[in-house]
């Protein structure tokens, strides 16, 4: 007789019913930089979001004395996983200047990797000079995550830099003494709880690739079709879990192909074919052509997502709003979040709040108010 | 990097940290009848412990101040005295979920709600001056909600009824897509104060598998934005005393008054089939 044999899980997983990631942005469209506190009590504020497999925060403004320089931070399991990855390094780039990120080792974290910086130059050779740098820096983090055990570059961009690991948000934020040590013009935070995927320190959010960053709630349903068509574009998903798709679809369209973030949300989020029956002419063109161009990166499933880059962010759900987004302002600050209340705690006297419709991006860009422009179909 | 998955427990970030209602009586200023609680520092479940205590403690208004997110406000009051009724004024931006399960007592909101507000709310009232987010009035089988302004996806989703026990929502501004989606029962009404002249609902997609209930709208609605389960009909007289009397009660929480809005023109949505899948799912 066959009997069926129970394992006990290796990660002991809550019931679906409460699962929910927080997400918090938040930006000074005059490009001033500022501390890290409003991130750090939005997320204490939503800590029910998450469960503490996982915090992270992305600053933007966050290097200035080394901002011509990719700065690169990497997770090393073991020495020796940091022995080949320097070696790599050092073929490859010209590294002006690199350092272990200063911890707090007062705050107890499960496991915490050895995590350095290097801030770094391409160091191009024969047929690869014709390769932009970015494209350069690409591959290289690719080979990495792919081809190094132990190792895993975490964050690459210009005057940026992506902090995460297994932890609540505000733990991970002490660990790496976000506070005290660090300012920037554009902050966003995550606060994780996974739910088809490990929770580990390389699958924490954000996500990232080159200055890129993606802060991500829901699940990505189509994630097997948009990592297929990734792949053909020299993208590998190594991360175990579905958000990284996301970053690597905004590298591709916004930096490589150019394409504006207005443009990309219809690709992520389109509207639904009989909406798009109802539109006029010049607009229906325009919204099967990227239904039919872009199909393999239609991200389907619930989703909410902030998307950060140089001097701009953007927030975006699915096109039937399965996860919950609210954006607000108050002078040159604007905010996105998962849940109203984490922004009035930590700006209590909102000029505005709003919600916009699902698949409608709100865009926050230096020097502008365009973020204004999702409101006229908000609620 | 596989071996860097993480192999331990999960901690509860719901109940670490939360202290005995006994510790938490410095948060309570009690006057006569009435108490104020100061919420900055509560969590969700404190803050509910806390409630439930001072009205086991016999009063019946309590005003809460500084409430940022916090979850659940209202449920679990279920009390000894099954007719004693409480009335909790909020302050601030209260969290997901507000009254749920909610057993008769009022709340009332001075600032934008979230996501499920009176989510499967049995009976009291929920005034709620300014906006709500998605899932308004989630299954709700019972009492009433009155929202100022706008709310967002799904509102009255699966809301329910049962003889002798009809749940209201009343909505002033307009509503995101879904409206009414599943909807088995009740009765919501929907204003459009905050729309411009002749500009339609916000909402696509209203009354997708409604199969109950009945929907008043106020305001321009394009044919292609209502769901295939849902018909449109003139109100009739007896329709017309049901808007009349939850219009008022809406005007008369919000200081609005009501002819004005009576007048612009009422449309009754309501369900085709009472069972709009029987034929997809049944072999």
């Amino acid at each position: 007789m066959l009997v069926k044999r129970c394992f006990a899980s290796e990660r002991r997983l809550p019931a679906k019913e409460s699962e929910a990631c927080g997400l918090f942005g938040v930006m000074d469209i005059t490009g001033k930089r500022f501390g890290g506190e409003m991130a750090i009590s939005a997320m204490k504020n939503i800590k029910v979001r998450g469960n503490g497999l996982g915090g992270g925060f992305a600053v933007y403004g966050l290097y200035p004395e080394y901002r011509d320089y990719y700065a690169l931070h990497i997770m090393f399991q073991n020495k020796m996983a940091k022995e080949q990855v320097e070696s790599y390094l050092v073929e490859n780039f010209n590294i002006v200047y690199d350092e272990e990120i200063p911890t707090n080792p007062d705050v107890n974290l499960f496991c915490p990797p050895l995590v350095w910086r290097y801030f770094v130059a391409p160091k191009k050779k024969g047929e690869e000079q014709a390769l932009s740098d970015d494209d350069f820096v690409v591959s290289r983090v690719m080979y990495i995550n792919t081809s190094i055990e132990d190792a895993c570059v975490f964050s690459s961009g210009k005057d940026m830099g992506v902090f995460k690991g297994v932890g609540f948000p505000e733990e991970i934020a002490a660990y790496f003494r976000l506070a005290e040590l660090y300012a920037g013009y554009l902050w966003t935070a995550h606060s994780r709880f996974p739910t088809n995927t490990p929770g580990w320190w390389g699958g924490a959010h954000p996500f990232s690739i080159l200055d890129w960053t993606v802060v991500h709630n829901g699940e990505i349903s189509s994630y097997g079709t948009n990592r297929r068509f990734l792949e053909m574009h020299n993208y590998y998903c190594t991360l175990f879990t579905d958000t990284e798709v996301m970053a690597y679809a905004v590298d591709l369209l916004m930096r490589r192909q150019g394409l504006p973030i207005e443009v990309v949300s219809r690709i992520f989020a389109p509207p639904l074919w009989d909406l798009i029956e109802h539109m006029e002419e010049r607009e229906k063109k325009l919204y099967s052509t990227l239904r039919m161009v872009y199909a393999p990166l239609l991200i389907n499933g619930p989703f909410t997502v902030i998307v950060a880059h140089q001097n701009e962010m953007f927030g975006l759900t699915d096109r039937i709003r399965l996860r919950p987004i609210t954006a607000g302002a108050k002078g040159d600050l604007v905010f996105l979040s998962s849940e109203e209340a984490a922004i009035r705690c930590v700006c209590p006297d909102l000029d505005l709040a709003w919600t916009p419709r699902g698949g409608e991006p709100v865009v926050v860009r230096q020097g502008s108010r365009d973020h204004l422009l999702s409101l006229p179909e908000s609620v | 990097m596989n071996n860097l998955n993480v192999r331990f427990g999960l901690r509860d970030m719901f109940l670490d940290g939360v202290r005995p209602a006994a510790a938490l009586i410095k948060y309570v200023n009690i006057n006569g009848q009435s108490a104020e609680i100061d919420a900055l520092d509560l969590k969700h479940k404190e803050l509910n412990d806390l409630l439930r205590a001072v009205a086991l403690q016999g009063i019946s208004k309590v005003t809460v101040k500084n409430v940022f997110g916090q979850r659940y406000i209202g449920t679990r009051l279920y009390l000894p005295d099954p007719e004693k009724r409480l009335e909790i004024r909020i302050s601030g931006n209260p969290g997901n979920d507000l009254g749920a399960f909610l057993n008769g007592h009022r709340i009332i909101v001075f600032g934008n709600a979230q996501d499920g507000v009176g989510n499967t709310m049995d009976d009291g009232e929920i005034i709620v001056h300014g906006r709500a987010g998605d899932i308004a009035a989630m299954s709700m089988r019972g009492g009433k909600i009155f929202i100022r302004d706008n709310v967002g996806y799904r509102a009255a989703i699966h809301m329910k009824e049962y003889p002798g026990k009809v749940p209201v929502l009343v909505i002033g501004g307009t509503a995101q897509d879904f409206f009414g989606e599943y909807m088995a029962g009740g009765i919501v009404i929907l204003l459009g104060l905050t729309l411009k002249e002749n500009e339609p609902h916000k909402a696509h997609y209203i009354g997708t598998g409604m199969h109950g209930g009945v929907i008043y709208l106020r305001g321009r609605v394009e044919e292609y934005q209502l769901g295939k389960e849902v018909g449109v009909r003139p109100l009739d007289d007896r329709d017309r005393a049901v808007v009349e009397r939850y219009v008022g009660e809406f005007c008369a929480h919000f200081g609005l008054s009501a002819g004005k809005i009576l007048q612009g023109e009422f449309r009754k949505l309501l369900p085709v089939s009472k069972r709009p899948y029987g034929k997809i799912y049944a072999y």
